[in-house]
């Protein structure tokens, strides 16, 4: 029995290193952080749009699930996204509208001339109110909201053709046969 | 005469540099550090971050609004509060933050606005609820555990030494013996 107060170190040593592989593994970032909104309803938002004409507001998008997607001109990982959110638009007739956060509309216009639209409609959240509401921080950031204005999931950075494939287009399945 | 080598080498460096009217500025010079450095000492502890047009006009105010904000992280910055972040997403919150207090919010009210967006984790000071009970009572319970461990053990080695029984005399007079051998 008192042999056994040995093997206490050994133990203890396990159990951190075991914690340690725990928070190390592979595909988790700790400073991702998941939404205080999840499966709260969508902060309320009525924006100026890009191509001029209406407005982009949560309400109008109720009634079906849409991917919005904060993305600015000056945001380099947004430009890694794009090719992405472009197949995305073509190929699985996903609902992508924009949020361009911070960002002038000549400048975020000047992006979409050059690397494609994949959106279809663009609101200008220019002095960044919506993101704050949407507790966004830092762009690009993906949200998928239900058809009655619930936010089901946050991407935080570049979408990655894994979390489209696993875990976007999915939950976009699911939410439309719902 | 000899000049102190110092001297010499501060008249070669001021030719150096070329400055005729050296003493002088450099007597500026000195005197606009000291103040700089005095200013800086003395000021209370203020968070450059925070800009002025950023600044509540009611005082009162703006002191909750920084008390509030020191306690907020920001989340672009992970370490920092929002109060020392330069970060444009800190100066966005302080703004909230200063807006709900104008609005008539109590210090919770707009502390709450901000948790409602971000989560519980910018608040540096994490509520204490079922989730993070581990956190705040791991401390005090391993202190305890240590603690406890600490007493047994000291009890325990207390109770095996035994105390030293007195010398007899047979002891004692060959302890002097010795005593006295080591004098001589």
């Amino acid at each position: 029995m008192r042999r056994l107060i040995y093997l206490l170190p050994a133990l203890l040593f396990l159990v951190l290193a075991g914690y340690f592989a725990w928070a190390l593994r592979p595909g988790y970032d700790p400073q991702a952080l998941p939404s205080a909104l999840l499966d709260k309803e969508a902060p309320a938002f009525d924006l100026a749009t890009l191509q001029g004409g209406g407005t982009l507001s949560r309400d109008g998008l109720k009634g079906k699930p849409v991917v919005v997607n904060f993305f600015a001109s000056w945001c380099v990982p947004c430009r890694i996204e794009h090719p992405l959110l472009m197949r995305l638009s073509q190929q699985d007739h996903v609902p992508i509208y924009g949020i361009a956060y911070k960002d002038k509309p000549e400048d975020a216009a000047k992006l979409l001339a050059q690397m494609g639209d994949p959106y279809r409609r663009i609101g200008l959240d220019q002095n960044g109110r919506t993101g704050l509401d949407f507790g966004v921080y830092g762009v690009p950031e993906t949200y998928v909201i239900d058809r009655d204005g619930h936010i089901r999931k946050r991407f935080v950075g570049p979408l990655t053709p894994e979390q489209v494939r696993d875990e976007l287009l999915p939950l976009l399945q699911k939410l439309a046969a719902s | 005469m000899r000049m102190p080598r110092l001297l010499t080498r501060a008249v070669g460096v001021r030719r150096l540099v070329g400055l005729a009217a050296a003493p002088a500025v450099v007597t500026l010079a000195a005197v606009t550090l000291a103040v700089v450095t005095l200013a800086w000492a003395t000021l209370p502890n203020t968070a450059w971050a925070v800009q002025p047009w950023e600044r509540l006009a009611d005082p009162a105010l703006e002191a909750r609004a920084r008390t509030i904000t020191a306690e907020l992280r920001c989340v672009v910055c992970q370490n920092e509060s929002v109060d020392e972040s330069n970060a444009d997403l800190a100066h966005d919150i302080r703004l909230l933050v200063r807006e709900r207090l104008k609005a008539g919010d109590t210090d919770s009210q707009a502390r709450q606005a901000v948790v409602d967006r971000y989560g519980d984790f910018v608040l540096l000071r994490p509520p204490v609820e079922p989730a993070t009970y581990v956190l705040w009572f791991a401390p005090v319970a391993l202190l305890l555990m240590g603690g406890a461990g600490s007493a047994l053990y000291l009890r325990r080695r207390a109770a095996v030494v035994p105390a030293a029984a007195p010398l007899d005399a047979a002891e004692r007079a060959r302890l002097d013996a010795l005593l006295r051998d080591g004098d001589a």
